[in-house]
């Protein structure tokens, strides 16, 4: 149910340059990307993502390692006789032809029988509601029109996957929540898989069933933008991903068993994880809406002093100096009168929802 | 805040002085050639009304005729290998891995431009001179092919720019929606660089019309192109027959480079 993999990639490297100017983009990259999924590859620029993306269209081949689609090794074939299609970056429409010819471009260079094509075309019109410009030139065009246009020419030839390389960078704010939602919305309605590609993190989370955090070409962590956020595997992804506080502390299993954190201060607190880098001095995040600020040191899990009170619209960041000379911010919500009893200079305690703390690898 | 005035060259003083007489002394003598042409009488300086007929003279005369057939033939020809050559060239430096001697191969192509042309005139008489010995062939295939190697140039410059001003993405999206490489480039490299082959081919076409020195060194008696006998001409009597090869040579050039101008245009 929902699990056949659509595309595996195993133990992919790509290496460009050669001997002492070699780089590598990807170092045995391994991971699966379910059918019918909303697949996101995050990370910051040169992390790698792209030219993965490009290895899975085929318009780069891998040093090592292979792709699989639908359990076929696709790694030696040339893009034209893969069956995935790439909404491009810049788009790249074809300047020369109308948006209906571009739409059928695919279709036609399959030599499809003109009616299919035409029939395709129609439907794919109406599906990013482009009927009205079919007979434009796409520098005609505006570049949200432009890229509901890359978007229609590469799901009309149906693809079993369709990549998308930052699609959405090139347009302003407005335009790419609603595009978000419509490519959402349309990837349900296809039925396809996507791979998508993007360095917004926010944009990651609101589009994605699963995600995969890519830094220095290796993948971080595969997981459900849930997942990802509430329990970051290493220090990274939860840096990447969100605003988050990092402290040290130690980790001791307990006489019946159960893992402690023991907090800089002393306190300890259980962590439910599973997946430990052993016991020991470790690293561990907190998630700023995961904590909240108390008056007095008694019921407290952190103590300190407040030395800023930062204001931004629907929340207020409090920024505390731990007495273990850690800092550490609380994010406290902007209802009634809660933010404002908080000033700088003021001492505080801190207290963690049960599960806030997450134990990192690294 | 006031935007800071911007340095403009038209401020100097002189500056219009300078632009002006720049400008007559390049469009004068050739005001006067055209106006000349339609003098009824045979003085070049002497103006005694309008007429055309220097221009039915020279469509009469038998030399011009068979110099204008040969200027059409070489031209024609060498323009069309010149951009085909050109083309391949153009695609084998701008769509290909970069290699070894990529620069040396730029340099080499656009050689006519920089070897003086006069030594590239001796250089292919003294080839030719040896090919027809052996040969014994004394056509205007010589001409032919001198003039397509110093059309390349030409011809490569417009092409090669067109090509490196078109996204390779395109061509990236076409393999990726199905088209194998051939078909890419007949759907959509060869379209997209269509203006630059034909702006390329005019150039050639105008460039071979109009030499002089090459054609001078290479042909072979009975070979005169336009240039060649108007230049054979001159050296006896002038009359305004001249003026009127030269204007109608002038008009073609213009047409030609008026399209040229309006095709790049059409880039984007």
């Amino acid at each position: 149910m929902g699990s056949t993999v659509a595309t595996s990639v195993i133990d992919v490297s790509k290496t460009f340059g050669q001997d002492k100017d070699q780089v590598t983009a990807l170092d045995r990259v391994s991971v699966d990307i379910r059918e019918n999924e909303f697949f996101t590859l995050l990370g910051p620029s040169g992390c790698g993502k792209t030219t993965l993306l490009r290895l899975i269209a085929g318009f780069e081949h891998p040093s090592g390692g292979k792709i699989l689609l639908h359990g076929e090794e696709i790694s030696h074939l040339p893009p034209f006789k893969r069956p995935v299609n790439t909404v491009f970056q810049s788009y790249a429409l074809f300047p020369h032809i109308t948006v209906s010819e571009n739409i059928g471009f695919g279709l036609s260079m399959q030599d499809k029988p003109a009616n299919e094509i035409k029939e395709t075309v129609a439907a794919m019109l109406k599906l990013v509601q482009m009927e009205s410009l079919a007979d434009r030139r796409t520098d005609q065009i505006s570049g949200g029109q432009q890229q509901r246009v890359a978007l229609a020419r590469a799901l009309a030839p149906h693809p079993k996957v369709l990549l998308l390389d930052e699609p959405l960078s090139a347009l302003d704010y407005k335009l790419r929540k609603e595009m978000q939602i419509e490519l959402k919305t349309l990837q349900h309605e296809t039925g396809i898989t996507f791979i998508f590609v993007t360095h917004d993190q926010e944009e990651a989370l609101t589009m994605s069933d699963r995600v995969a955090v890519m830094n220095q070409g290796r993948i971080l962590q595969v997981g459900t933008p849930k997942e990802i956020y509430d329990h970051p595997a290493e220090r990274f992804v939860a840096d990447f991903i969100g605003d988050t506080n990092f402290l040290a502390a130690d980790l001791n299993q307990s006489d019946n068993g159960r893992m402690m954190v023991t907090l800089p201060g002393g306190r300890t607190v259980e962590t439910t994880q599973s997946d430990f880098p052993g016991a020991g001095k470790v690293n561990i995040t907190i998630r700023p809406e995961q904590a909240s600020l108390i008056n007095g040191p008694s019921a407290a899990d952190l103590s300190g002093t407040i030395n800023n009170v930062v204001y931004s619209g629907n929340d207020t960041h409090v920024h505390v100096m731990l007495e273990s000379d850690e800092p550490f911010v609380v994010r406290v919500q902007n209802r009634g009168a809660q933010s404002a009893q908080w000033e700088s200079g003021q001492a505080v305690g801190i207290k963690l929802e049960p599960g806030s703390v997450q134990v990192l690898q690294d | 805040m006031l935007p800071k005035k911007r340095f403009s060259v038209r401020r100097l003083p002189g500056f219009a002085v300078i632009a002006i007489a720049c400008f007559t002394l390049l469009y004068a003598p050739i005001m006067i050639l055209v106006v000349y042409s339609f003098n009824a009488g045979s003085s070049i300086a002497v103006w005694e009304g309008f007429s055309w007929q220097w221009y039915s003279a020279a469509w009469d005369n038998e030399m011009v005729q068979s110099a204008t057939f040969n200027s059409l033939v070489i031209a024609i020809q060498a323009s069309l290998y010149a951009t085909v050559l050109a083309t391949m060239a153009a695609l084998g430096t701008t769509r290909t891995k970069p290699y070894r001697g990529q620069t040396a191969i730029y340099t080499m192509i656009n050689q006519p431009l920089m070897v003086p042309e006069i030594v590239t005139a001796v250089a292919l008489l003294i080839c030719f001179a040896v090919i027809k010995q052996l040969t014994d062939y004394q056509g205007l295939m010589y001409l032919v092919i001198a003039h397509t190697a110093f059309c390349i140039p030409f011809a490569y410059l417009p092409i090669r720019a067109r090509l490196e001003g078109m996204d390779r993405a395109l061509e990236t999206a076409a393999a990726d929606l199905y088209a194998t490489p051939w078909r890419s480039f007949r759907q959509v490299t060869l379209p997209l660089m269509w203006p630059g082959i034909l702006a390329g081919s005019m150039l050639a076409f105008v460039i071979s019309l109009d030499d002089v020195v090459i054609t001078e060194f290479v042909k072979s008696a009975g070979q005169d192109t336009l240039p060649t006998y108007m230049l054979g001409q001159l050296r006896r009597v002038i009359t305004p027959e001249m003026h009127a090869i030269s204007t109608v040579l002038l008009v073609v050039s213009v047409v030609i480079v008026s399209v040229i101008f309006i095709l790049n245009r059409s880039k984007n």
